[in-house]
């Protein structure tokens, strides 16, 4: 039924086609931002989820950044439910120059290949990382990046951690190159395990046995959930009170440290939105000004003053929607594009979000003129008055 | 015999006022007329400018409203219609023409036509069919496909005859229909519309400054400082 309409209401938007291509351009880009933003806002907002996570981490109840000692691995090893517990501390080294930068942690070797079974790698090389105090195994994608090979040796200057004899330099041997077992975990081997043992050897005495955060394989994903309570709750009101989380959420953590994040995505979604209204308004509020004769003329043929208004309106949503729809698919591509590791995606909340956005946009901005076509009175409008 | 003669009264007008407010002023432009017109006429309205013709034409089109007397048409008073009911008596009863043709820059010659069928229940076949009726009535069906700038005045205004014609009114008003157009081409255009009003019974109210364009007309009513000076009848 309104179909009919259409092509009076698409000819409407493409009477001056350059405005309207840049009036689109506008709302695609407003959109594919609004909708990058809020898929990190819907990942954030998406709150601790245990529910099918077989990894857990435990880490200071006060921050990440502050270590926890050994001694609580056993006890984490004791609680019901408890596969196995490895321990990873942040290297934070760069690779010859500060633009080269990389994940880096500091693990036990044996530990690893039991909480991330994840990575393969060929045995005679899990061997020896086991047994090489100084090795060190790096991802396939790293390797390939910086041409690495078994044997070579790779020094790392840490921003964080000091030999004793005060040299922030650490020399590491290549021991293994590894993979993913599948093509999502293979595309995140962009990263490099240093064997816990020299680290800890050779860091200044009173950093020692000390373990960043404890990495928690669980027998059974259901049970993530008390598992991690047990956790907690075992070292409530002791000097070294845990956070336990799953996988996802503690990488999340890292984003939320920056401040609250939350806010500040909104705020920006908010001013974009705030601008794309006051463009799209002007533009809208001109397209009807220039075509007042237009509108009286179709008044004169025996449309109603509520077919004007929804006429002016429907251009409005046309235009809104378009403009969104475009930028939102973009946002999809580009969000799509990303590596596993960063869960970021256009979800149906961020596409929920955006088109109650864009419908309240072609409100606002079609009522006004849409209102003001109503209101036209014929014989006004043809004398040009 | 005079179409007035043999035909009955399709517009009465009687004692028809208008007014507008100008800031603290109330201008009368018309006072109290009194007007038939039967079914079948074509009525030049004459005048100089600021008699009140554009104003009687508007008030006769039902797109403006009188500030007192009655105006019926086809027996029905259309000056107590409110906004609604007076735009469906528009698109059944009056097509319009206007001087500068208004028609949909952005639409096809075709497109143009198919508008006032729009506000029915047709559908698209049957809008297409109708539209490309009144193209070829109008002369010009071979420009169905071209938009209004590609078309010459004449032709435009030729698609504006037909869209004023595709919902098959039976009034057909027109504000200074050749105002803007060479005269071989306004010729043209005042036999169209005479045929329509001699074939196909349409009744016609011009508005005209061009008493060549009169002369196509049944009859000539001239205005005056808002009223008529001759030629009116009932």
């Amino acid at each position: 039924m309104l179909g009919k309409y259409l092509p009076l209401v698409w000819g409407s938007l493409l009477r001056k086609k350059t405005r309207t291509a840049f009036t689109l351009l506008s709302l695609a880009a407003a959109f594919l931002l609004i909708g990058l933003l809020q898929a990190v806002n819907s990942v954030l907002a998406g709150g601790a989820d245990f529910l099918g996570a077989n990894r857990l981490i435990t880490q200071a109840k006060i921050s990440f950044t502050t270590p926890l000692p050994m001694r609580l691995m056993p006890q984490i090893e004791a609680i019901p439910g408890v596969e196995h517990v490895g321990h990873s501390q942040f290297f934070g080294g760069v690779y010859q120059d500060p633009k080269n930068f990389f994940p880096q942690f500091a693990v036990n070797p044996q530990r690893l290949r039991d909480t991330y079974p994840e990575w393969t790698m060929p045995e005679d090389q899990w061997r020896s990382f086991i047994s090489t105090q100084d090795g060190a195994i790096v991802g396939k994608i790293l390797a390939d990046k910086y041409g690495w090979k078994v044997g070579d040796i790779v020094p790392l200057n840490s921003f964080i951690w000091t030999q004793k004899d005060g040299s922030r330099v650490w020399q590491w041997r290549v021991v293994g190159i590894f993979s993913g077992r599948d093509r999502e975990w293979s595309d995140r081997a962009n990263l490099m395990y240093l064997n816990y043992g020299q680290f800890d050897e050779a860091r200044v005495p009173q950093a020692r046995g000390l373990a960043g955060v404890f990495v928690v394989r669980v027998k059974n994903p259901m049970d993530s959930g008390r598992i991690a309570a047990a956790i907690d709750g075992k070292f409530e009101n002791s000097a070294d009170e845990t956070k336990t989380q799953s996988e996802q959420e503690f990488q999340l953590g890292f984003l939320k440290q920056l401040g609250d994040i939350g806010f500040i995505v909104n705020a920006i979604s908010g001013a974009v939105f705030f601008t794309i209204l006051i463009l799209t308004g002007y533009t809208m509020s001109q397209a009807v000004r220039e075509r007042i004769p237009e509108l009286a003329v179709l008044k004169c043929l025996g449309f109603t003053d509520r077919t004007v208004l929804a006429l002016v309106l429907a251009e409005s949503f046309l235009l809104c929607f378009l403009g969104a729809l475009a930028g939102l698919l973009l946002a999809s591509a580009v969000t799509g594009a990303l590596p596993p590791e960063y869960p970021i995606r256009t979800d149906g909340r961020v596409w929920l979000f955006a088109l109650a956005s864009t419908a309240a946009l072609a409100t606002v901005v079609g009522l006004p003129p849409a209102w003001h076509a109503m209101r036209i009175r014929i014989v006004d409008a043809l004398a040009g008055r | 015999m005079s179409a007035g003669d043999a035909l009955f009264p399709l517009i009465e007008i009687r004692r028809l006022r208008k007014s507008y407010v100008r800031g603290k002023q109330v201008l009368e432009v018309l006072h109290g007329i009194d007007l038939d017109i039967p079914e079948g006429d074509f009525v030049a309205l004459m005048g100089p400018s600021g008699s009140g013709k554009t104003t009687l034409l508007n008030l006769i089109g039902g797109i403006d409203s009188p500030t007192g007397g009655e105006l019926k048409v086809e027996g029905r008073r259309i000056d107590e219609l409110s906004g609604n009911a007076l735009a469906a008596w528009r698109a059944e009863t009056v097509g319009f023409i206007f001087q500068s043709y208004n028609l949909m820059p952005v639409l096809s010659a075709q497109k143009n036509v198919e508008l006032p069928l729009l506000l029915t229940d047709m559908d698209a076949g049957e809008r297409r069919r109708r539209a490309a009726i009144a193209l070829d009535l109008v002369g010009i069906g071979d420009r169905a496909g071209h938009k209004p700038n590609e078309l010459s005045g004449g032709q435009q205004q030729r698609v504006a005859i037909a869209r004023a014609l595709v919902s098959d009114p039976r009034i057909l008003i027109c504000d200074e229909p050749t105002g803007d157009l060479d005269r071989k081409t306004a010729d043209e255009v005042l036999t169209l519309l005479q045929r329509l009003n001699r074939d196909f019974g349409k009744t016609i109210v011009m508005v005209t400054h061009d008493p060549k364009a009169a002369e196509y007309a049944r009859r000539t009513v001239h205005l005056d400082k808002g009223t008529l000076v001759d030629g009116s009848g009932h």
